[in-house]
């Protein structure tokens, strides 16, 4: 007997994949591996050693714009996840009405643009406000991050929304729930895992940010990320590998809770 | 004759019973509901008025999209109507809201809260009414003997199967005791012999709460099996309201003895009336007495039905002659299809005994007789 | 008592209010602190540079004209400023060849994920979905890490002796090509996989019924089947590809600029914010029309396919 024909095969196609898969692992790995390193070089392996993260655990520059960009990213991820949330409700589980559209477009637009355009139009209207104003806080890099996060946070949530049985909450008025008491009762534990979801996406789309950070800073206000980008300009040790393999690990945990809670809800 | 003699009597479980005039538990009055604006305007009720008696097993029935679930929604408050008025013992509900009104709903799809265990559904209704929490244990208790679910009371309603779902959402909508039950489709999900099993208990639940059910429905067999009354709609309008025996025996217009049954018609001239009854000349040209629908008016070419288990197939001369056609088999009983000379069609359906056969061939020449009582004259 | 059609329309009106209301606090925060700024760039590039950056209010529309000229510093004469336009050439064409590589390699990827036993296809979703999460940055810095001098492709081969010295390939088109291909590579596969994962399989089967072999049902059934995803996966690789700032600065060094780079020297050593400002509204202009045919061709798909 011959081999069965496999319907869903493509010659070549597994094997593509396992290129992808490889390639896209190697270098990740690559840094891992050398953050360990005792030498001080990031390509000459010289015996198993923790003295990188030692020494970014006492460089203060790495401590403080670390303390930054959780500061930044806490509250940006919050504000606009509740925001998000109250947005995904006002546009969801309707008819069309006038001005939905809109919304929609409004609400994405900060993913449709460019983050470089952002960037300079944000550096541009910060620098005037600065001038008028005189602050010159975290409060503009915590403005910016909240206006980006908020398409994050806002997919998940609207699309919790719209998969929710819209019944559910018909038969809690049936049942005499008042409108405030059926959101309570019933939409928000059932909109929860979206939510969290939504707020988990905003808070890693909050660290991760590079480019508008980089534009919007004031003088002493890197974040982790615009800091390793400046190093990148100097001799590269280890330092920067063992700081980028705990940034990893904390994108990795955060990412892995968000996929299981939004992989949950299919099941439910 | 039609809701007239309904009202006049009766029959409750194969039993006639007197009927009472009947408090009204629900009175929709000239209920229009338009969806959409302009062109795309559709009309989902058109102008619908029906009472509906305290303690009544009601039946909504009629093909799927004749505004069943629209008229249920109106009446829970989830929408509002476009013109007329609902009232519930005697009292004008348009100003309540859904969670205002003691009117509860089992939907289509049971609609129960999947983060809340069953017995946290079951419990909702009366805790949102701010029942003192004894008082709602106690009733929950009582509802899940009711319903049979007491061993699983403490289960997500996602680890139930569909039967018990709806035992839960029955046993939900039922606790708070409302005045009406509003069912929408409540079987529809469920596979032949539960949903058998489901029928018996639902008029088993209606006959011991005593709330007046609003059953919606787009099966004839469930309607005419579980109601004490049945309306039957088609594209947003109320044909006719009665008793199981009117719908079937006396329906008043073509569409509803079409839906409800096999139904022959035939074409006749109505040449008199008697005794609330009318002479109709079929076109073989035999005489019948027939009843008339409701709202008959005299004219030359009436449709006239009959049911096929009402004929009788004769080798001699009956009313009708014909040529069979065809005969099909079905274990109880065999349709015989006959070509009538008229070259109008015509089945009989005859029971089946042990002895083979039921007497005739393909080709036979025969002859129908209609019996006494048999024949209904339409409206239309 | 108001008409029943009253209410309904009082009712109608209030849910509307309601709606805005709740979504006003999200639409002020994105007016504020992103879509009112762009208006204001479009304003800036007509202004007149100053002198230690920033703008002085005098219309101008110098900034829009050096965009594509160049003004001879001695005689004033205008010449089509060649190192603009080799930028933006270069971006394009960078961009363009970034999503012919994400597809390619994205294509077979998104495939073999849709096509394995749903347990196992979660698992291989979470491995693109990692790095589609992770740092830009730290992506970059590791592709620089295996392409470096000393990197890990260079010192393999130097070892297994196919070469004695190693590839210069950091600061080079080649550095970029592989460094936006893999940062930009689950952009493509996310997509792609959404739609191959609607793949009715019967419909392959059929062609296969039909005489069709491996490579024509491919052509002629899935590939018309995931056109909804290939369009939104290059969508969505082009656009950040022709605006990305990081992968080129970190690899592509102060020689081998990409659009982002020019409009950031414009804000930085360049100081012409006017010129900044008309090469970010260029660019977004651009973007605009790439986002109008992806609407078209999706409003086309979606009519197409009831
Ligand atoms: N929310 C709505 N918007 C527009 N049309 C509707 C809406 N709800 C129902 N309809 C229309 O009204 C008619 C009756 O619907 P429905 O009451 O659901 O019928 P049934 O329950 O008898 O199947 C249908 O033609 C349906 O398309
Ligand atoms: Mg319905």
């Amino acid at each position: 007997m011959g081999s069965r024909f496999d319907i869903r095969r493509q010659t070549g196609f597994t094997a593509i994949a396992m290129i992808c898969f490889f390639a896209l692992y190697l270098p990740i790995i690559t840094v891992v591996v050398y953050a360990f390193n005792a030498g001080s070089s990031i390509a000459i392996w010289e015996g198993v050693s923790l003295r990188w993260f030692y020494q970014a655990w006492n460089n203060n520059q790495v401590v403080d714009a670390s303390i930054r960009s959780l500061q930044i990213a806490s509250v940006a991820a919050t504000i606009a996840t509740i925001v998000a949330t109250m947005a995904a409700l006002a546009t969801t589980r309707t008819k069309p009405y006038p001005g939905l559209g809109f919304k929609y477009a409004f609400i994405n637009q900060p993913l449709m643009v460019p983050e470089i355009v952002t960037a300079v139009a944000l550096l541009i209207f910060f620098s005037r406000i600065k001038i008028w104003t005189g602050y010159s806080g975290l409060g503009y890099l915590m403005a910016a991050h909240t206006a980006f996060c908020i398409p994050f946070a806002y997919l998940p949530i609207r699309a919790r929304l719209e998969n929710m049985d819209l019944t559910l909450e018909v038969a809690a008025a049936d049942l005499y729930a008042t409108p405030w008491k059926a959101f309570r009762r019933v939409t928000f534990p059932l909109l929860w895992p979206g939510i969290l979801a939504g707020l988990m996406l905003a808070f890693v789309i909050s660290l991760d940010d590079v480019v508008i950070t980089e534009f919007v800073k004031s003088g002493g206000q890197d974040t982790l990320p615009t800091y390793m980008l400046g190093q990148f300009r100097r001799v590269i040790t280890p330092e920067i590998n063992a700081i980028s393999t705990v940034f990893l690990l904390i994108s990795i945990l955060i990412v892995t809770v968000f996929f299981f809670i939004s992989r949950k809800k299919d099941q439910e | 004759m039609g809701t007239g003699s309904a009202l006049k009597s009766g029959r409750k479980n194969g039993v006639i019973v007197p009927e009472q005039p009947g408090k009204s538990a629900i009175e929709v009055r000239g209920v229009r509901k338009v969806f959409g604006t302009g062109e795309s305007q559709v009309a989902a009720l058109d102008t619908v008025s029906v009472s509906i008696r305290e303690n009544e097993f009601f039946t909504l029935l009629g093909p799927s999209g004749c505004g069943k679930t629209t008229l249920l929604r109106l009446i829970a408050g989830f929408d509002f109507p476009s013109a007329g008025e609902i009232l519930l013992h005697g009292q004008d509900i348009a100003p309540l809201p859904p969670f205002k009104r003691p009117v509860n709903t089992v939907f289509q799809n049971y609609a129960l809260f999947p983060h809340m265990t069953v017995a946290e559904n079951i419990g909702f209704g009366l805790e949102m009414l701010g029942k003192p929490k004894a008082e709602v244990k106690a009733r929950v208790a009582e509802m899940l003997k009711l319903v049979k679910m007491e061993a699983l009371s403490g289960r997500r309603t996602s680890q139930i199967s569909g039967g018990q779902q709806q035992r839960v959402a029955l046993a939900r909508a039922l606790a708070p005791q409302p005045k009406v039950l509003l069912l929408d489709e409540p079987l529809s999900a469920l596979d032949f012999k539960l949903r058998k099993e489901m029928q018996i208990e639902l008029k088993r639940l209606q006959h011991e709460t005593g709330i007046t059910f609003i059953f919606v429905t787009h099966d004839q067999e469930e309607a005419l099996t579980m109601s004490d009354r049945i309306a039957v709609m088609s594209s947003g309008r109320i044909l006719q309201v009665g008793t199981p025996w009117d719908i079937y025996d006396k329906p008043a217009e073509r569409f509803v003895a079409d839906f409800i049954g096999e139904t022959n018609f035939l074409t006749a001239a109505i040449t008199g009336m008697a005794n609330g009854k009318a002479r109709a000349t079929l076109k073989s040209g035999a005489t019948i007495d027939a009843t008339v629908a409701e709202g008959f008016q005299p004219k030359d070419n009436a449709t006239v039905v009959v049911r096929p288990e009402h004929a009788k197939l004769t080798s001699g001369k009956g009313d009708l002659s014909g040529t069979v056609e065809n005969i099909v088999y079905f274990g109880t009983d065999t349709h015989i299809h006959v070509r009538l000379d008229s070259s109008e069609a015509f089945t009989v359906r005859q029971q089946n005994t042990r002895s083979a056969g039921c007497g005739f061939e393909r080709g036979d020449k025969v002859g129908i007789s209609i019996g006494n009582d048999a024949a209904q004259v339409l409206r239309d | 008592m108001a008409s029943a059609e009253e209410v309904a329309k009082e009712a109608e009106r209030r849910d509307i209010r309601d709606r805005w209301l709740l979504s006003a606090p999200a639409l002020i925060i994105i007016f504020l602190a992103a879509t009112g700024p762009l208006l204001i760039v479009v304003i800036y590039s007509f202004l007149t540079p100053g002198p230690y950056g920033d703008v002085v209010w005098k219309f101008s529309t110098d900034g829009w004209l050096s965009v594509l000229m160049q003004r001879d510093i001695f005689d004033d004469t205008l010449a089509f400023a060649d190192a603009h336009l080799s930028i933006f050439w270069r971006s394009a064409k960078l961009s363009f060849m970034t999503t012919i590589f994400t597809l390619f390699f994205g294509f077979p990827t998104a495939y073999f994920i849709a096509t394995r036993p749903a347990r196992q296809r979660e698992i291989w979703l979470f491995l693109i979905t990692i790095p589609f999460w992770t740092n830009l940055l730290i992506r970059t810095f590791a592709i620089q890490e295996v392409i470096r001098n000393e990197g890990i492709v260079n010192t393999v081969l130097i070892k297994l002796g196919i070469i004695s010295q190693p590839i210069q390939m950091m600061f080079t088109d080649f550095a970029l090509m592989v460094g936006m291909t893999y940062v930009y590579l689950p952009l493509m596969v996310l997509p792609l996989y959404a739609s191959m994962e609607k793949i009715d399989f019967r419909l392959v089967e059929a062609g296969y019924d039909l005489y069709a072999n491996r490579f024509q049902v491919l052509r002629r059934v899935i590939i018309p089947l995931v056109k909804p995803g290939i369009i939104a996966g290059s969508i969505l690789v082009f656009i950040p590809a022709l605006g990305a700032y990081v992968t080129p600065r970190v690899l592509g060094g102060s020689k081998n600029m990409m659009l982002g780079n020019l409009i950031e020297l414009q804000f930085g050593q360049g100081r012409n914010w006017p010129l900044g400002s008309a090469l970010s509204i260029s660019l977004m202009a651009i973007v605009m029309v790439a986002l109008l045919f992806y609407v078209r061709s999706a409003g086309r798909q979606g009519g197409t396919h009831g």
